[in-house]
């Protein structure tokens, strides 16, 4: 097990526990040995539906018809959902925090936005007899050019996929966020060395191991229970009811108990379904993932371009970072306003540099929506931030801790966003993994803390 | 086609199940027996989750239509557990804390057993092979590996009677 | 062609709680009747271990044994509001609204016990199995349960606590972007010892080496749990996973475990890590996340490594054997005059 460093903070970290500390055995794992652990499909019901979706073939186009006459007469289906049975089909699951508007259907009315885009849901007796019926919903399309680079997409020119008539997210009136201080044109110019690079990562998808489900069953006095895996029972709870028009106190969310989440269970999808197929057929409804869409149509960690720029002054300090961030978030906003500003709060990194911009646009493509992931806004900036001060290590001849710790961020810095630094480590986990390794550290590096600049 | 009667012993007890037909064995287990300890992951055979023992082989139980498992005797999660007793790769998964979500476990302690039910001490490269069809999405495996490691090391200080229990 | 060794560093950092805040979570606390306690929550536990965790503040806090205490979530019928499980949030969040619903509860317990004992409840101390003892007194105690027993069926109290943890909603300044995003920072420094093949482009991760400061490790065996497996999920993301193998172009998309590639147990690198503690000033104990942060320092630090080790430098994650040949093809064509 990890060793704790009792000599680094330790004054900091004084203090006698009996509980924490502890490396108490996970409370849950004597029921996951034995398969005792319930999870959400873990309830079996009688009677129950089977929700299956039939999902655009388009990244992007035009529904000029949907034929459901051969799926209704697939044996077994009770009950085929459109758009027209969504109460309130228009949502956006930040609508709780306040960052708008509506803009995602629930299912397909006119367009659709990327490929699997759910535009019927069929519920049947049987998973298999809705897998049959919803490959047999006849969809006619008129495909429309799809926009699938961020890049074009934000070009003057590139033809608006979103009905606001743009392809970026609209902060408070601005086509993207933004992060100053300092000047960073000045400090450019007085650097002795510029380092400019983009860095590019592709969609990731959670992959946890159970896929993403829930069940909704009626209960006496027209309530309805939602078994689900949701990361977050109340979200889940109010953006259910806000779609379906429902009372809040109509819809009870059961569930704590997850087979891996990562952020992909976040997202409100299955839940609207599950309940509103429950509401128009009195059954209990399930709708989870088959693996494919768990892989493909759930939202997946957003591909973001980042370009990074840097002033470096002849001694290895960073005097001035302007950092471009174009994050992909697919064809419908979900959780992406949101991680679009968490990566520009994160920039420029653990490192104090005094003058710094940031620009991050949350752009719409013609692909799978994304949406929060372990590490959510942050993950794919440290990928470009540490791989550019390896650039500039290797470029000034400096040693790569070195020139981290001579950068590094300490109490009492400014950030980039105008909070004062507190609490910060940086320094100390440097020197703590050189000192695993054997590599050695100059006197200065060695006596630097986080706690004050010497 | 109609629904047909399917026999099977199930972690040591006779089921007789009427069972429609191309319905898949993990859909018998967890829906028909309750025994909702195997896990449905994938449905294609490429997570491990659903794996159980038929006639001491493991097997995807998410690939197999249940009427092929006529006469044959399955053991799931539920049947590793003997008189209230954990078996040795259960405790050796707790004391290496190897899980965490807990949803891949029951496949990864059934391949596991599989492989010690035939092969009681083998090399971590042979523990390696034995989980290389399971997924985990949490632990990294390490302390997956660990645990079977550990299990076996355990088996092998035992007398060979209490082994075999 | 040859296999060759390289090694890279990264360094990062980790905010905890939901950006700007404005992400609350409760908790109510109550006694049985034989003094147990009942934590009730509806918050989600995705197998990072959230009842255990609360299970330990709770003890902690109410000087009890954690055997005493049931977690009781998540039931948005019975469990009071909690914002979510995500930004490495539920250990400060909960953590806290635990911490202060569990102070309520043990002021009670105390006033329940100095009654019985006859001494204030100021003199009282809990011994962390389960007696509440006289302070300086051997042997003048009384039981959890015979307190939660008395407070029942002779006081008519209610041994109780509410809790609920705010950070405030900032509001960023959009001319400027000043803002207070985040409670406290977790950080990282991980180096990564990488072997790559110059003939397949294959990469294989030997060692990850790592140093993370976490506030305070409420239970280093949970610590371990997030760092083994989330640099696991780190190695996998520099190397292997995407939905999009070429993206921006959506075609190959993969729809199972055999073409969404992941590392197996066969692929897996040796792990040391050190844990640091610097309390935070608003976390429980001090705590901050820790969850989310084990998968990202490993990312550049593998791809720092690969360019140590074969002077492949590749900016497009993930760095598959595909780019690794064609950065090294390149690389060649550059060198020659």
């Amino acid at each position: 097990m990890a060793r704790i460093l009792e000599d680094v903070f330790t004054a900091e970290r004084a203090g006698s526990f009996q509980a924490i500390g502890r490396a108490l055995p996970r409370i849950d794992a004597h029921s996951h040995v034995t398969g005792a652990t319930r999870y959400y499909a873990d309830r079996i019901f009688p009677n129950l539906l089977h929700a299956v979706m039939a999902r655009s073939e388009h990244h992007h186009a035009l529904i000029r018809h949907v034929d459901l006459s051969a799926a209704q007469a697939v044996k077994g289906v009770a009950r085929i959902l459109t758009h027209k049975d969504v109460p309130n089909n228009w949502y956006t699951i930040l609508k709780l925090i306040g960052l708008g508007p509506d803009e995602e259907p629930v299912l397909a009315e006119d367009r659709v936005l990327y490929r699997g885009e759910p535009i019927v849901a069929i519920l049947a007796d049987t998973e298999a007899a809705a897998r049959e019926a919803a490959a047999k919903v006849k969809v006619e399309y008129e495909e429309l050019p799809a926009v699938l680079d961020v890049e074009t997409a934000i070009l003057p020119g590139t033809p608006a996929i979103k009905p606001h008539g743009s392809n970026v997210f609209v902060y408070e009136g601005r086509d993207h966020f933004h992060v100053h201080c300092g000047d960073t044109e000045a400090a450019f110019r007085e650097a002795d060395h510029i380092f400019e690079h983009s860095y590019q990562s592709s969609p990731i998808e959670h992959a946890p191991v159970e896929t993403t489900g829930a069940i909704a069953v009626p209960e006496p006095g027209g309530r309805y229970t939602l078994h689900s895996n949701t990361q977050a029972a109340f979200f889940t709870l109010d953006n259910a009811a806000l779609i379906l028009g429902l009372p809040f106190r109509q819809l009870r969310v059961v569930g704590g108990t997850v087979g891996g989440g990562f952020g992909g269970k976040v997202d409100v999808i299955v839940e609207p379904i599950a309940v509103l197929g429950a509401m128009l057929t009195g059954r209990p409804v399930k709708y989870s993932f088959s693996r494919g869409e768990e892989m493909q149509v759930s939202s997946p960690r957003a591909a973001e371009r980042i370009r990074i720029k840097d002033g470096v002054a002849a001694d290895g300090r960073i005097i001035a970072r302007d950092v471009r961030i174009l994050v992909d978030a697919g064809a419908y906003s979900r959780h992406s306003p949101y991680g679009t500003i968490k990566a520009a709060a994160h920039m420029p990194g653990p490192y104090t540099v005094p003058n710094v911009t940031i620009n991050a646009w949350c752009v719409y493509t013609n692909r799978t929506p994304s949406s929060a992931m372990r590490g959510f806004g942050v993950t794919i900036g440290d990928f470009a931030l540490e791989v550019q001060m390896d650039r500039i290590a290797r470029e000034l001849g400096r040693d790569p801790f070195e020139l981290r710790l001579q950068n590094a961020y300490r109490d009492g810095d400014l950030k980039a966003h105008r909070k004062t630094v507190e609490g910060a480590a940086l320094v100390e986990v440097i020197q703590a993994a050189a000192e695993r390794i054997g590599h050695p550290l100059s006197p200065e590096c060695r006596a630097m803390s986080s706690c004050q600049r010497t | 086609m109609k629904s047909s009667y399917v026999s099977f012993t199930l972690n040591g007890e006779e089921k007789e199940l009427l069972i429609e037909p191309g319905r898949r064995l993990v859909d018998v287990l967890r829906e028909q027996c309750g025994a909702t300890g195997t896990k449905n992951g994938c449905g294609q055979g490429s997570c491990g989750a659903c794996t159980v023992h038929i006639d001491g082989v493991a097997m995807l139980s998410c690939l197999l239509p249940a009427e092929l498992v006529d006469g044959s005797e399955i053991v799931t999660i539920e049947g590793v557990v003997r008189n209230r007793v954990l078996h040795v790769l259960q405790e050796a998964f707790l004391a290496q804390a190897a899980t965490q979500c807990g949803f891949c476990t029951a496949g990864m302690i059934m391949a596991a057993k599989a492989l010690l039910d035939c092969d009681p001490s083998p090399s971590r490269q042979a523990v390696i092979e034995a989980l290389s069809g399971n997924v985990c999405r949490c632990t990294g495996y390490e302390p997956i590996i660990a645990a079977v490691l550990a299990a076996a090391a355990t088996l092998a200080k035992r007398p060979a009677a209490a082994a075999a229990a | 062609m040859a296999k060759l060794r390289g090694r890279g560093i990264a360094a990062v950092n980790y905010p905890t709680g939901m950006n700007l805040g404005g992400d609350p979570s409760q908790a109510l606390i109550h006694a049985t009747t034989t003094g147990n306690f009942v934590v009730t929550l509806s918050s989600v536990d995705l197998g990072q271990g959230l009842r255990t965790i609360m299970t330990q503040i709770t003890a902690e806090v109410l000087g009890i044994a954690p055997e005493a205490v049931m977690i009781d979530t998540a039931d948005t019928d019975t469990g009071p509001h909690c914002m979510g499980t995500f930004a490495s949030r539920t250990t400060h969040r909960v953590g806290n609204a635990i911490i202060m619903a569990a102070t309520e509860a043990r002021k009670v317990l105390l006033d329940v016990a100095g009654e019985e004992l006859e001494v204030a409840p100021e003199d009282l101390e809990t011994d962390g199995t389960g007696r509440i003892v006289v302070k300086g007194v051997p042997g003048k105690s009384i039981s959890v349960q015979d307190a939660a027993l008395a407070a029942h069926f002779k006081h008519g109290r209610t041994i109780s606590g509410r809790g609920i943890y705010l950070k405030p909603r900032s509001y960023p300044d959009f001319e400027t972007g000043a803002m207070d995003p985040d409670s406290c920072q977790a950080h990282a420094c991980t180096i990564a010892e990488v072997e790559v093949d110059t003939e397949t482009g294959d990469v294989r991760v030997l060692k990850l080496i790592s140093a993370y400061e976490i506030g305070r490790a409420i239970n280093p065996m949970m610590v371990e749990q997030q760092i083994v497996g989330g640099s696991w999920m780190g190695m996998s993301h520099a190397l292997y996973e995407t939905t999009e193998p070429y993206y921006p172009n959506r075609a190959h998309g993969p729809v199972d475990f055999l073409g969404y590639l992941m590392p197996g147990p066969a692929d897996i690198p040796e792990y040391d890590a050190v844990i640091l503690e610097r309390p935070s000033t608003n976390g429980p104990f001090g705590a901050k996340g820790i969850g989310e942060m084990t998968a990202n320092s490993p990312i550049p630090a593998i791809a720092n490594a690969i360019f140590d080790a074969c002077g492949a430098r590749i900016d497009d994650l993930p760095i598959t054997p595909e780019k690794v040949l064609r950065a090294l093809d390149a690389a060649a064509l550059a060198a020659q005059p």
